[in-house]
Protein backbone atom coordinates (compact mmCIF):
# COMPACT_ATOMS: atom_id res chain seq x y z
CA UNK A 1 0.00 0.00 0.00
CA UNK A 2 1.61 3.46 -1.03
CA UNK A 3 1.73 5.74 1.84
CA UNK A 4 -0.87 8.97 0.49
CA UNK A 5 -2.89 11.52 2.67
CA UNK A 6 -6.27 12.25 1.48
CA UNK A 7 -8.07 15.06 2.52
CA UNK A 8 -11.63 15.86 3.01
CA UNK A 9 -14.29 17.38 4.70
CA UNK A 10 -17.79 17.23 5.41
CA UNK A 11 -20.70 19.04 7.33
CA UNK A 12 -23.69 18.01 8.68
CA UNK A 13 -26.57 20.61 9.92
CA UNK A 14 -29.19 19.02 12.58
CA UNK A 15 -32.35 20.94 13.41
CA UNK A 16 -33.91 19.55 17.39
CA UNK A 17 -36.29 21.30 19.12
CA UNK A 18 -34.50 20.59 22.24
CA UNK A 19 -32.72 22.82 24.69
CA UNK A 20 -29.01 23.89 23.57
CA UNK A 21 -27.66 22.84 27.10
CA UNK A 22 -29.35 19.46 26.44
CA UNK A 23 -28.02 18.87 23.36
CA UNK A 24 -24.64 19.94 24.62
CA UNK A 25 -24.90 17.51 27.86
CA UNK A 26 -24.98 14.55 25.68
CA UNK A 27 -21.96 15.25 24.30
CA UNK A 28 -20.80 15.72 27.92
CA UNK A 29 -21.65 13.37 29.99
CA UNK A 30 -20.36 9.90 29.52
CA UNK A 31 -23.69 8.05 30.19
CA UNK A 32 -25.75 10.79 27.67
CA UNK A 33 -23.21 10.13 25.23
CA UNK A 34 -23.32 6.10 25.39
CA UNK A 35 -26.73 6.13 24.39
CA UNK A 36 -26.24 7.26 20.99
CA UNK A 37 -22.53 7.44 20.24
CA UNK A 38 -21.91 3.97 19.20
CA UNK A 39 -20.78 1.92 16.35
CA UNK A 40 -23.24 0.25 13.71
CA UNK A 41 -25.56 -2.68 15.19
CA UNK A 42 -23.65 -5.84 16.14
CA UNK A 43 -20.72 -3.57 17.00
CA UNK A 44 -19.25 -4.40 20.50
CA UNK A 45 -17.87 -2.13 22.54
CA UNK A 46 -14.93 -2.35 24.92
CA UNK A 47 -11.72 -0.36 26.49
CA UNK A 48 -13.84 3.08 26.65
CA UNK A 49 -12.54 5.94 28.52
CA UNK A 50 -14.09 9.54 28.98
CA UNK A 51 -12.71 12.49 30.46
CA UNK A 52 -14.27 15.49 28.69
CA UNK A 53 -12.62 18.78 28.93
CA UNK A 54 -9.85 20.62 27.23
CA UNK A 55 -6.49 18.60 27.23
CA UNK A 56 -8.69 15.39 28.13
CA UNK A 57 -8.92 11.89 26.04
CA UNK A 58 -11.73 10.06 25.32
CA UNK A 59 -11.00 6.25 23.80
CA UNK A 60 -13.45 4.14 22.47
CA UNK A 61 -13.15 0.68 20.59
CA UNK A 62 -15.87 -1.08 18.92
CA UNK A 63 -15.47 -5.18 17.51
CA UNK A 64 -17.61 -5.14 14.35
CA UNK A 65 -20.08 -7.87 13.00
CA UNK A 66 -17.69 -8.81 10.10
CA UNK A 67 -14.83 -9.08 12.93
CA UNK A 68 -12.77 -5.89 12.14
CA UNK A 69 -11.77 -4.10 15.18
CA UNK A 70 -11.80 0.08 15.23
CA UNK A 71 -10.54 2.28 17.80
CA UNK A 72 -11.40 5.97 18.35
CA UNK A 73 -9.19 8.09 20.01
CA UNK A 74 -9.87 11.94 20.84
CA UNK A 75 -8.80 14.55 22.85
CA UNK A 76 -11.00 18.15 23.26
CA UNK A 77 -9.21 21.05 22.54
CA UNK A 78 -12.02 23.96 23.10
CA UNK A 79 -15.03 22.76 24.97
CA UNK A 80 -17.46 25.99 25.70
CA UNK A 81 -21.00 24.91 26.94
CA UNK A 82 -24.36 27.33 25.22
CA UNK A 83 -26.52 28.78 27.31
CA UNK A 84 -30.35 29.82 26.05
CA UNK A 85 -29.25 32.64 24.03
CA UNK A 86 -25.06 32.06 23.18
CA UNK A 87 -23.84 29.27 20.99
CA UNK A 88 -21.23 27.06 22.75
CA UNK A 89 -19.38 24.47 20.53
CA UNK A 90 -16.60 21.12 20.84
CA UNK A 91 -13.48 21.07 19.29
CA UNK A 92 -11.55 17.30 18.93
CA UNK A 93 -8.95 16.31 17.52
CA UNK A 94 -9.06 12.19 16.77
CA UNK A 95 -7.13 9.25 15.42
CA UNK A 96 -8.92 6.10 13.73
CA UNK A 97 -7.51 2.37 13.83
CA UNK A 98 -8.86 0.09 11.84
CA UNK A 99 -7.39 -3.36 13.27
CA UNK A 100 -4.34 -1.86 14.72
CA UNK A 101 -3.43 0.17 11.59
CA UNK A 102 -4.09 3.90 12.14
CA UNK A 103 -6.33 4.62 9.06
CA UNK A 104 -7.30 9.07 9.61
CA UNK A 105 -6.20 11.86 11.68
CA UNK A 106 -9.41 14.26 11.90
CA UNK A 107 -9.98 17.01 13.57
CA UNK A 108 -14.29 18.20 14.24
CA UNK A 109 -15.93 21.01 15.01
CA UNK A 110 -19.43 20.84 16.44
CA UNK A 111 -21.22 23.89 17.13
CA UNK A 112 -24.46 23.76 19.29
CA UNK A 113 -26.43 26.68 18.07
CA UNK A 114 -29.65 28.34 20.37
CA UNK A 115 -32.60 29.30 17.52
CA UNK A 116 -36.27 29.73 17.86
CA UNK A 117 -37.56 26.71 19.44
CA UNK A 118 -34.39 24.85 20.03
CA UNK A 119 -31.13 24.14 18.47
CA UNK A 120 -29.13 24.05 15.82
CA UNK A 121 -26.06 21.49 15.34
CA UNK A 122 -23.36 22.24 12.71
CA UNK A 123 -21.22 19.30 12.88
CA UNK A 124 -17.99 20.09 10.59
CA UNK A 125 -14.94 17.50 10.25
CA UNK A 126 -11.93 17.59 8.51
CA UNK A 127 -9.64 14.65 7.66
CA UNK A 128 -6.51 13.41 6.81
CA UNK A 129 -7.06 9.73 4.89
CA UNK A 130 -4.05 8.07 5.30
CA UNK A 131 -2.67 5.01 2.81
CA UNK A 132 -5.15 4.65 0.95
CA UNK A 133 -8.03 2.71 1.43
CA UNK A 134 -6.88 -0.41 2.84
CA UNK A 135 -9.42 -2.98 1.99
CA UNK A 136 -9.87 -4.83 -0.78
CA UNK A 137 -13.81 -4.89 -1.47
CA UNK A 138 -13.54 -0.55 -1.06
CA UNK A 139 -15.46 -0.75 -4.32
CA UNK A 140 -18.32 -2.86 -3.12
CA UNK A 141 -17.98 -1.13 0.42
CA UNK A 142 -18.64 2.49 -2.01
CA UNK A 143 -21.58 0.99 -3.59
CA UNK A 144 -23.22 -0.08 -0.34
CA UNK A 145 -22.60 3.11 0.91
CA UNK A 146 -24.46 4.92 -2.14
CA UNK A 147 -27.19 2.63 -1.68
CA UNK A 148 -28.06 3.36 1.96
CA UNK A 149 -27.20 6.83 1.10
CA UNK A 150 -29.87 6.20 -2.18
CA UNK A 151 -32.50 4.31 0.75
CA UNK A 152 -32.27 7.19 3.38
CA UNK A 153 -33.01 9.55 1.12
CA UNK A 154 -35.76 7.55 -0.30
CA UNK A 155 -37.10 7.04 3.20
CA UNK A 156 -36.94 10.95 3.93
CA UNK B 1 -13.31 18.37 -7.20
CA UNK B 2 -14.02 15.95 -4.27
CA UNK B 3 -18.00 16.68 -3.87
CA UNK B 4 -18.53 17.71 -8.03
CA UNK B 5 -18.30 13.96 -8.72
CA UNK B 6 -20.73 13.58 -5.69
CA UNK B 7 -22.75 16.22 -6.82
CA UNK B 8 -23.38 14.81 -10.08
CA UNK B 9 -23.73 11.25 -9.20
CA UNK B 10 -26.68 12.81 -7.12
CA UNK B 11 -28.10 14.73 -9.20
CA UNK B 12 -28.45 11.78 -11.47
CA UNK B 13 -30.59 10.27 -8.36
CA UNK B 14 -32.54 12.85 -8.04
CA UNK B 15 -35.27 10.83 -10.61
CA UNK B 16 -37.44 8.01 -10.07
CA UNK B 17 -37.15 5.84 -12.99
CA UNK B 18 -32.73 6.48 -12.55
CA UNK B 19 -32.84 5.22 -9.14
CA UNK B 20 -34.73 2.20 -10.50
CA UNK B 21 -32.33 1.81 -13.18
CA UNK B 22 -29.68 1.96 -10.58
CA UNK B 23 -31.79 -0.25 -8.26
CA UNK B 24 -31.60 -2.99 -11.11
CA UNK B 25 -27.98 -2.96 -12.00
CA UNK B 26 -26.82 -2.90 -7.89
CA UNK B 27 -28.07 -6.63 -9.01
CA UNK B 28 -25.90 -7.13 -11.75
CA UNK B 29 -25.64 -6.15 -15.27
CA UNK B 30 -28.89 -5.74 -17.68
CA UNK B 31 -29.59 -4.90 -21.20
CA UNK B 32 -31.07 -1.37 -22.44
CA UNK B 33 -34.21 -3.32 -22.95
CA UNK B 34 -34.42 -5.25 -19.70
CA UNK B 35 -33.71 -1.73 -17.42
CA UNK B 36 -36.49 0.24 -19.97
CA UNK B 37 -38.99 -2.60 -19.56
CA UNK B 38 -40.59 -1.61 -16.36
CA UNK B 39 -40.57 1.45 -16.40
CA UNK B 40 -43.58 3.32 -18.14
CA UNK B 41 -42.27 5.20 -20.75
CA UNK B 42 -40.47 4.79 -24.00
CA UNK B 43 -37.35 2.93 -24.72
CA UNK B 44 -35.55 6.29 -26.33
CA UNK B 45 -36.88 7.89 -23.34
CA UNK B 46 -35.38 5.26 -20.77
CA UNK B 47 -32.02 5.56 -23.01
CA UNK B 48 -32.05 9.58 -22.21
CA UNK B 49 -31.88 8.78 -18.24
CA UNK B 50 -29.43 6.18 -18.45
CA UNK B 51 -27.21 8.36 -20.91
CA UNK B 52 -27.42 11.20 -17.58
CA UNK B 53 -26.59 7.98 -15.34
CA UNK B 54 -23.56 7.63 -17.93
CA UNK B 55 -22.83 11.05 -17.72
CA UNK B 56 -22.41 10.58 -13.60
CA UNK B 57 -20.05 7.83 -13.86
CA UNK B 58 -22.63 5.37 -11.65
CA UNK B 59 -23.22 3.23 -14.61
CA UNK B 60 -21.09 2.26 -17.57
CA UNK B 61 -22.15 0.76 -20.82
CA UNK B 62 -20.43 -1.77 -23.42
CA UNK B 63 -22.38 -2.86 -26.59
CA UNK B 64 -21.85 -6.28 -27.82
CA UNK B 65 -23.52 -6.88 -31.37
CA UNK B 66 -26.68 -5.67 -31.25
CA UNK B 67 -27.01 -5.66 -27.60
CA UNK B 68 -26.18 -2.85 -25.28
CA UNK B 69 -25.52 -4.38 -21.72
CA UNK B 70 -25.10 -1.84 -18.63
CA UNK B 71 -23.73 -2.43 -14.99
CA UNK B 72 -22.95 -0.15 -12.16
CA UNK B 73 -19.47 1.47 -11.76
CA UNK B 74 -18.94 2.44 -7.76
CA UNK B 75 -15.43 3.92 -9.36
CA UNK B 76 -16.98 7.36 -9.33
CA UNK B 77 -16.81 7.20 -6.02
CA UNK B 78 -13.13 8.05 -5.10
CA UNK B 79 -11.17 6.78 -2.47
CA UNK B 80 -11.66 10.31 -0.71
CA UNK B 81 -15.56 10.16 -1.86
CA UNK B 82 -15.59 6.79 0.05
CA UNK B 83 -13.76 8.23 2.99
CA UNK B 84 -16.13 10.67 3.54
CA UNK B 85 -18.83 9.29 2.79
CA UNK B 86 -18.32 6.27 5.21
CA UNK B 87 -17.66 9.18 8.08
CA UNK B 88 -20.61 11.28 7.48
CA UNK B 89 -22.43 8.64 7.19
CA UNK B 90 -21.29 7.08 10.76
CA UNK B 91 -22.05 11.14 11.98
CA UNK B 92 -25.31 11.03 10.31
CA UNK B 93 -26.03 7.67 12.29
CA UNK B 94 -25.15 8.60 15.76
CA UNK B 95 -26.63 12.25 15.19
CA UNK B 96 -30.14 10.82 14.17
CA UNK B 97 -29.51 8.40 17.59
CA UNK B 98 -28.54 11.92 19.41
CA UNK B 99 -32.11 13.12 18.19
CA UNK B 100 -34.00 10.18 19.57
CA UNK B 101 -32.22 10.27 23.20
CA UNK B 102 -33.40 13.52 23.21
CA UNK B 103 -36.77 13.43 22.28
CA UNK B 104 -36.77 10.27 24.54
CA UNK B 105 -36.06 11.71 27.28
CA UNK B 106 -37.38 15.42 26.89
CA UNK B 107 -38.37 16.53 30.41
CA UNK B 108 -42.46 17.65 30.62
CA UNK B 109 -41.47 21.00 32.04
CA UNK B 110 -40.18 21.96 28.31
CA UNK B 111 -43.20 21.19 26.83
Amino acid sequence: MPRSITHGSFTIIRHWNHAPTRVFDAFAKQDAKAKWFAGPPGCQLYDKSFDFREGGRETLSGKHADGKVTTFDCVYRDIVAPTATEAGRIIYSYVMHLNGTKISVSQAAVEIVPETGGTKLVLTEYGDYLDGYDDAGSREHGTNWLMDTLGKSLEG
Amino acid sequence: MLNYQLDKAFAALADPARRAMVERLVQGPATVSELAKPLPMSLPAAMLHLKVLEESGLVTSRKLGRVRTCRIDARVLSQAEQWVGERRQMWERSLDRLGAYLDQTKPEDQG
